[in-house]
């Protein structure tokens, strides 16, 4: 049964990989005074809508294009929740 | 003998049952596992050069400029009035194959460390770069990946990346080479030297925190490239710039206290190689804490925090007592500073975890009469140089001063040769890159045959000096034949800095070659060293150091380990005395006379650009070079540049003459009407290569003095060939038949697309 559905993908850095952006924010808050945080991790939120035949082929071409292009799987993981809309 | 260790696990540290066994013999019992893991690294080809050390014995090192030669950091070499300039290559092409925009930065960020661990403030940087076939889309990815990591670090770090090479060629497929150098002038009184001294003196960890980032990147960085490489991809490290300025504010300042004693930067095998390094240098030992290291991950077990290669992070040796001084100063700049560790009597790296010792190791067991392997050389040239050898510009189809038959005109063959990747320009690369930040570079990139930036001496009247920078390597001469493609590197290092006007003062070598294992890899990388050490000590200039990168072999779709091209790159640096004096390549005014000078240099289109890319064929032999005739050239190029005549000087490289003299007008926006004679293949005569050959212009009004000069200093070798103006290249033959006549514009459109029709 084919129809629509939208994807919500993160992608994070890795455990082990260096965040400079994050360990900069992570300053900038102690520096504001919130100096209850210790770490800060950056990553990136993308929607994607799309087509597919089933929920199990969507989900099969989102996990391709995540690996092939969103995510950089050298530095960063993804995860996604996909429904049906 | 039982082992500790299974061989899959002595074999993940890429060590070798042999080795092993010394290892076993010389703790005289079992390495522990974080001890296993400090031998593999310090035990890499990456970090002990087991393979290259006997060939490296042969370079010349010693020079009257010479202040620091292998071994260090960085060579330095002394520029006269006080200033000394450190200055090094390295590469990163493993880590730019797998994480091409993280490899190359942290590339960058690695060889300025070795920079300013000298006390020297980094001043530019340029870069070598080999990649496959455009038409390839994963090669397009890895050049635009590798161009914007160099260009991220080098232009947020505030040094100036100011020129260098590239080439593409289906040979680096997969396996693309990512050297890069840094120069330096030095702001200490002393160079800071790696040797740890002072028995009690406190052992510094600064800069960035510890992770699980780069684990064992130097064992990797010694290995082929397969597909398996996608799983070894934790090994990539990320560099942060705008802590690696911070850490070179820091660390220059810290320096000049005086109150260090010695230095050295955590590259490749981290705080393994740094405390090891420093111990066997200064012939002591040094007790190090794992505990006091600033971690950013939990749960790191002993060998992660030695293997990391976390960037951004320095071992200092500090005077006993003034360790709170050094720590207040990375702390102003916003880093890590902790006393980690001791220099001791016994000659060991102690490392402590946990209030145990984690690893014991004698540094001369790491460091010394580390294993040596001498391969036997083969003592014929191999099968596939022979053939290429026999081949004959006679093989080719016949040619006309018409051209390549009807359909096919020299002016058309020029255009394609303009348009091709190689010889195209390389624009769209150092737009990227920030060429002018700090305000010193005089020539820049694309104008002139080597970088100039100006050796600012504050408060100092008189002439302004400069220093001049080249990188070269042509891989497909040196695969041709190692020996005279080494030594054709060195003289065109040398040969481009003449150009400018500079004296070439010393080199320093990326090695970057296949397996060593094989013997047609190990007959090239050892001819090879023969020929840089013959044509460095031709020239007299001495090699300060390098890198050496082997393994750089990918595996075909046959299972078959392919080798790149073997690629010495030669870096070399040169004095500018007046800065006022200096030559682009480009033609300055209408009306000025070209001259060819090395008439007399043997060329051939054996290996060159046009038989590649016109012919797809990879054959012959380049010519040898001739060392009394480039000295006799490039004095003469220099000379003219000092007297003020000569205007512009370009050498004739890859394409030949004709390519040179299309590049002298599109650089100078100027058109040229040329007459050249030949025996043999007008195709030979327009675009054959060999060494030995520079193209200059000069004012009518200096053309008595400057023919005096040359008729004097280089007889029988020289030619006026014509005159600079109008909008097209003219080029007769003797005889008076035209051979090329195009348009200045279409010359330009032709090698203004030739990259750009790929990256876009």
């Amino acid at each position: 049964m084919g129809g629509q559905y939208s994807a919500q993908v993160y992608i994070t850095l890795r455990p082990s990989v260096l965040d400079p952006a994050g360990a900069a924010v992570q300053v900038g808050l102690v520096n504001l005074g919130y100096d209850m945080v210790s770490q800060v991790r950056i990553g990136k939120y993308i929607q994607l809508t799309l087509e597919a035949p089933s929920l199990e082929l969507a989900h099969r071409e989102v996990d391709r294009a995540c690996s092939q292009l969103l995510a950089n799987p050298v530095i960063e993981d993804y995860r996604f929740d996909l429904t049906a809309s | 003998m039982e082992f500790a260790f299974c061989d899959q696990e002595i074999a993940a540290h890429r060590l070798t049952k042999d080795e092993y066994r010394e290892i076993l013999r010389r703790l005289g019992r079992s390495p522990n596992r974080a001890e296993l893991g400090m031998f593999g690294v310090m035990w890499s080809e990456h970090c002990c050069y087991k393979n290259s050390r006997p060939l490296l014995g042969q370079f010349p090192t010693q020079g009257p400029r010479i202040l620091v030669g292998p071994g260090e950091n960085a060579g330095v070499v002394d520029l006269g009035e006080g200033l000394r300039l450190a200055f090094k290559i390295e590469s990163h092409n493993h880590p730019s194959a797998v994480e091409p925009f993280q490899g190359a930065a942290t590339g960058v960020g690695g060889i300025l460390r070795d920079i300013f661990t000298m006390g020297a403030r980094p001043i530019a940087l340029l870069n070598s770069l080999r990649f496959g076939d455009l038409e390839d889309g994963r090669t397009r990815t890895l050049a635009a990946g590798v161009v914007a990591g160099i260009a991220h670090y080098g232009n947020c770090v505030g040094v100036p990346t100011v020129g260098g090479e590239v080439y593409f060629d289906p040979h680096y497929q997969g396996n693309p080479l990512v050297n890069v150098m840094a120069l330096g002038l030095m702001e200490t009184k002393e160079i800071v030297k790696s040797g740890a001294q002072g028995i009690g003196n406190p052992v510094l960890y600064v800069g960035s925190t510890t992770g699980r980032d780069g684990m064992g990147g130097a064992s990797f960085a010694s290995a082929e490239l397969s597909e398996q490489s996608a799983a070894d991809r934790p090994a990539v490290q990320v560099g942060d710039p705008f802590l690696g300025k911070a850490l070179i504010e820091a660390c220059l300042e810290a320096f000049q206290t005086g109150m260090v004693v010695a230095a050295q930067d955590m590259g490749a095998a981290g705080i393994t190689c740094s405390t090891s390094e420093m111990a066997a240098r200064g012939g002591v030992g040094i007790e190090f804490d794992l505990d006091r290291v600033p971690a950013r991950e939990t749960g790191m077990t002993p060998q992660e925090y030695l293997l990391s290669e976390s960037q951004e992070r320095m071992l200092l040796v500090v005077q006993a007592g003034k360790e709170a001084q050094i720590k207040e100063i990375f702390h102003r700049w916003g880093l890590q500073a902790v006393v980690a560790g001791r220099v001791i009597p016994d000659p060991v790296v102690r490392i402590l975890f946990q209030g145990q010792v984690a690893a014991q190791v004698p540094t001369v067991a790491l460091v010394e009469d580390t294993p040596v392997y001498h391969r036997q050389l083969l003592e014929q040239p191999p099968a596939y140089a022979q053939s290429a050898w026999a081949w004959c510009a006679a093989d080719l189809p016949p040619c006309s001063a018409a051209g390549l038959g009807p359909e096919r005109p020299w002016s058309q063959v020029l255009q394609q040769l303009l348009g091709g990747p190689n010889l195209a320009t390389k624009q769209w690369i150092y737009r990227q890159y920030d060429h002018q930040v700090q305000n010193n570079t005089v020539l820049l990139p694309g104008g002139a045959d080597a970088a100039v930036v100006r050796l600012r001496t504050l408060g100092q009247p008189g002439p302004h000096r400069g220093v001049a920078a080249t990188l070269d390597g042509n891989g497909r001469l040196v695969y041709l034949d190692p020996y005279r493609g080494a030594q054709a590197a060195v003289a065109e290092a040398a040969r481009n800095l003449s150009c400018v006007g500079a004296e070439p003062l010393a080199v320093t070598d990326n090695l970057n070659f296949g397996s060593p294992e094989t013997p047609v890899g190990y007959w090239q990388l050892a001819t090879a060293c023969r020929g840089i050490a013959t044509a460095c000590a031709a020239l007299g200039t001495p090699v300060t150091g390098g890198n050496v990168s082997l393994y750089n072999e990918t595996l075909g779709p046959d299972g078959q380990p392919q080798a790149i091209y073997p690629t010495p790159v030669i870096g070399m640096v040169g004095l500018v005395e007046d800065l006022e004096r200096l030559c682009g390549q480009g033609w300055v005014r209408k009306g000025d006379l070209v001259y060819l000078l090395g008439t007399g240099a043997p060329i051939s289109l054996g290996g060159s650009e046009y038989l590649a890319s016109v012919h797809h064929t990879l054959a012959g032999r380049p010519p040898a070079v001739d060392f009394a005739r480039e000295l006799k050239v490039q004095t003469a190029c220099r000379g003219g540049i000092r007297q003020g005549w000569v205007a512009s000087a370009h050498d004739c490289a890859e394409g030949g003459l004709g390519v040179a003299l299309a590049e002298a007008c599109i650089s100078g926006c100027l058109g040229a009407t040329l007459t050249i004679s030949g025996a043999g293949r007008w195709d030979e005569v327009l675009f054959g290569e060999g060494g030995g050959r520079i193209l200059t212009s000069v004012s009518p009004s200096h053309q008595g003095a400057w023919e005096a000069y040359l008729t004097e200093h280089l007889a029988g070798e020289w030619r006026c060939l014509g005159g600079v103006g109008g909008d097209t290249l003219t080029i007769h033959s003797q005889d008076g038949s035209t051979l090329i006549q195009v348009s200045l514009e279409d010359l330009t459109q032709a090698w203004q697309q030739g990259l750009t029709r790929y990256l876009a």
